[in-house]
């Protein structure tokens, strides 16, 4: 069995953003990256079917960008991947959905994984597309959002997060392809020794432009703050000072503090 | 403008979220078609054209035969703009009908001017303007972005049919988990967030919530964190409050829970990121190490 597990790495949600020279999209500097949260479920279920098959399956980690992503690429091999492929795009960010679903499929179209594994969306791009993308173009099924994972005899048995905590479950043969949820499993920390053993695990390097010449299909622009829509203020200071003020607007403005 | 409005119908009932797309058609001044695997016993109230697949024979979800449906009623239609909600429905079959057509898709739409469309991204953070580079599009509207709209009149009502195989087979739904905390009648609801950096610090929130005579909510990270369980859940994927007082602690704010929260009567927020779209709704954004501000507030209040 041959697994294959995509990951993204975005900065850290908690960063101050500000746009790059054209507002297509965020400035990288003084941005710390890690890997997408969403896909951190990803390459756990991934290990975890892994240890279930006793250890028979061969994982592979892909991640596409400039040579930071290989930081991700490094967590996901101590985590358990076997593998990795380093598909090399220095200017990552001006890849729209549809030529990074292109460029995995490229890679992916001769390699006859049995499982895709991928995050549901990134945190950063949020457009939630490349995984079913890669799908299609693949031609293989694919089901998205999963809460629930299990694999028996070439079936997957997934469950879906749907609206208002209601869920659905779905079969379908392998190949195929699953976009993995928050809260499908509990990521596990990589170990020290984990860390070390997969200093050894080898990481190919390919670029983009050789799996794929695909022309974007959006354009992007205006990456800016969202107009503030209400009429909200911002307090700092001192913790006294706000504990203060915060009692003063609370018996001002609601009934529930007398 | 040609739109085809993709409505959703789960269980033998139309999804509130359909009237939803029909805002969004009148927003953009769009002649819209409606697409539905529903019931022809009950046809939604409409006065364009309604391609409707049968639903008893082409059941819930599945994500081939309905694709191949929808392109049936693409091909038949030729519209400008496919037009889905981000939902589980829809963020799923987008892309398998953008990926069949080489259509660009712009996802989880809140805004628009012109072709370009404006959507949330870094976590709803920051927004952008996403504007397709082919003729014909696929976009998925943010669920609550565009008021619903009730419309009048009868469908004229084109049949689809397929047979296309299942590559996917529905097994069944599993209903919510019952609740043990209804915070739906709590007057004042504090929640915790991923701020509050542990599970021991669950309980400085708890004690504010009880010193606010409140009931205690989080957000979706705190409960898959296992910190807290899941009848505490605040968002489109837990319970939707509206108390007079809502307090935030270290809630950055993900579309997903503002949709659980954001017509409170006043939003208190306490967070050390300035930045955080939780400021976009809160009446009070107090930028603060909770660790600190909360208890000290907590001995203000007791």
């Amino acid at each position: 069995m041959k697994i294959l597990v995509c990951i993204k790495q975005v900065p850290d949600m908690e960063s101050h953003f500000r746009p790059n020279g054209s507002a297509t999209w965020f400035d990288e500097s003084d941005l710390a990256f890690r890997m997408n949260e969403y896909d951190e479920y990803a390459v756990e279920e991934a290990v975890r079917l892994k240890e279930q098959l006793g250890g028979a399956p061969e994982i592979t980690v892909l991640s596409i960008g400039p040579d930071r992503v290989i930081e991700a690429i490094k967590k996901a091999l101590a985590i358990g991947c076997d593998c990795a492929v380093h598909i090399k795009e220095p200017d990552v960010a001006s890849k729209e959905p549809w030529q990074i679903a292109s460029m995995i499929a490229a890679y992916a179209r001769s390699k006859q994984f049995d499982l895709v594994f991928t995050g549901m969306q990134s945190q950063d791009r949020g457009s939630a597309q490349v995984g079913v993308l890669v799908a299609e173009l693949l031609g293989i099924p694919s089901t998205t959002t999963l809460v629930g994972f299990a694999w028996a005899d070439g079936v997957v048995t997934a469950t879906r997060e749907l609206e208002g905590g209601v869920k659905s479950k779905v079969r379908l043969k392998t190949p195929a392809l699953v976009t993995c949820q928050l809260g499908l499993n509990s990521p596990r920390y990589p170990t020290l020794p984990n860390i070390m053993k997969a200093r050894k695990k080898e990481i190919t390097t390919l670029q983009a432009g050789e799996l794929s010449s695909e022309k974007p299909l959006t354009g992007s622009a205006a990456f800016r703050h969202p107009e503030k829509r209400g009429s909200g203020v911002v307090l700092e200071g001192s913790v006294d000072e706000l504990v203060e003020k915060v009692l003063v607007i609370l018996k001002d403005k609601t009934a529930v503090l007398r | 403008m040609k739109l085809l409005l993709v409505g959703e119908y789960r269980e033998g009932r139309l999804l509130d979220t359909t009237a939803e797309l029909l805002g969004f058609a009148a927003a953009i001044s769009g002649d819209a078609s409606l697409f539905l695997v529903g019931s022809a016993e009950a046809v939604p109230a409409f006065s364009g054209t309604l391609y409707l697949a049968d639903a008893k024979v082409y059941g819930e979800y599945n994500p081939e035969v309905h694709k191949q449906l929808l392109l049936k009623a693409v091909q038949e239609e030729n519209p400008d703009l496919v037009v889905f909600v981000h939902s589980s429905y829809g963020w799923d079959l987008a892309p398998r009908v953008a990926a069949s057509l080489k259509l660009a898709q712009v996802s989880e739409v809140i805004g628009f001017a012109g072709n370009a469309y404006e959507v949330g991204c870094c976590n709803a953070k920051m927004h952008r303007n996403v504007t397709p580079l082919t003729s014909k599009a696929v976009i998925t509207i943010q669920a609550g972005a565009f008021p619903a709209l009730q419309v009048e009149g009868t469908p004229s009502v084109k049949v689809l049919s397929t047979d296309a195989a299942s590559t996917t087979e529905f097994m069944g739904y599993e209903p919510a988990e019952a609740r043990d905390v209804n915070l739906a009648k709590a007057e004042i609801v504090v929640s915790a967030g991923r701020g509050i950096g542990k599970k021991e610090n669950i309980e400085l929130i708890r004690s504010l919530a009880k010193a606010f005579g409140g009931e205690l909510g989080a957000s979706r990270p705190v409960v898959d964190a296992g910190w807290i369980d899941h009848g505490h859940q605040v968002g489109s994927t837990g319970q939707t409050v509206t108390p007079k007082l809502y307090v935030a602690c270290g809630i950055s704010g993900s579309i997903q829970h503002l949709a659980g929260m954001k017509k409170s009567g006043f939003i208190l927020a306490i967070n050390k990121d300035k930045d955080a779209p939780i400021g976009e709704v809160a009446d009070v954004l107090v930028v603060a190490d909770l660790l600190q501000f909360v208890p000290a507030l907590t001995a203000k209040l007791s």
